[in-house]
């Protein structure tokens, strides 16, 4: 039970977040993807404010985040598909502005576009491959 | 290159990118997950991977605006106005949602878990993601741009 509400809690957090940061809206995206026009560098800060806050995070994890074996994708080599995939996923984030986060987040807040660009993002999971 | 003053929001940004730092910190540290959006909807997809945390976690990511509903117009730094419908947009957002979906499966993770969870852990893997799927969004927007005059919205 603990573990679903505070999984509960860091959906509400990441969510409010998205909205917060303006990352729901492709606007703010697409003005940062936007580097021959006129460029808004936010999308870098809500970067920058994100890793700081989870690198606290991890430090404070420690030795727990490894005994959960989470340390397995920094050993894990640099291949094909870990760059062709994210290449395809750039294009599709380029083409709408937004990403898996911000479609659902988006979604909720009855933004039609997100909602198309959903259903298409789960037919691509599920035929996807991971390695 | 041009900075646009008017459009950026850096106080929401960071107070944005912070909260969903703190998201990440509560879910690597009460649940011991990586909070990796695709990887979380990927594997809801997938028979094994049907785990109740990972219910709660999306609930909550799709509930937040409705929760936040009322306040949501004085917290975002620009307002969420949809466009009005048209078959090429239809099919432009149905193409660009198989490609995120398709291509996050493939490498493991998008902005979220490379972006923001691998790079606060370090990763070199997580790096070259983000330095791909930044690059090919940057061509794609600047392709755009100089085919239709405009951003793809």
């Amino acid at each position: 039970m603990r573990s679903i509400l505070s999984s509960l809690a860091a959906g509400l957090l990441f969510g409010a977040g998205l909205i917060v940061s303006g990352m729901v809206n492709p606007v703010k995206v697409l003005g940062f993807l936007d580097l021959t026009g006129a460029w808004d560098p936010s999308l870098a800060l809500v970067m920058a404010g994100a890793i700081a806050l989870s690198w606290i995070g991890v430090q404070l994890a420690g030795r727990r985040a490894r005994a959960c074996g989470l340390d397995d994708s920094p050993k894990r080599r640099i291949d094909r598909p870990l760059i062709v995939g994210s290449v395809l996923f750039g294009l599709g984030w380029g083409l709408t502005g937004l990403c898996p986060g911000p479609v659902v987040a988006a979604t909720g807040s009855l933004y039609w576009p997100a909602a198309v660009v959903l259903v298409a993002m789960l037919v691509g999971l599920r035929l996807g491959r991971t390695q | 290159m041009e900075i646009a003053w008017s459009q950026f929001t850096p106080w929401h940004a960071l107070a944005g990118g912070a909260l969903i730092g703190l998201a990440a910190s509560l879910l690597l540290l009460v649940n011991g997950r990586i909070a990796g959006i695709s990887g979380i909807l990927g594997n809801l997809l997938h028979h094994e991977g049907r785990e109740p945390w990972r219910w709660a976690f999306v609930a909550g990511l799709l509930l937040a605006p409705l929760l936040l509903w009322p306040l949501v117009p004085a917290l975002q730094p620009a307002a969420l106005v949809a466009p009005t419908f048209s078959w090429p947009d239809l099919l432009r957002l149905l193409a660009g949602g198989f490609l995120i979906g398709y291509g996050t499966r493939m490498a493991n993770g998008c902005t979220s878990g490379h972006g923001v969870c691998g790079l606060a852990r370090l990763s070199p893997r997580s790096l070259v993601a983000v330095l791909s799927f930044m690059t090919a969004g940057f061509l794609t927007v600047a392709v755009w741009r100089s085919l239709t005059g405009g951003l793809p919205l």
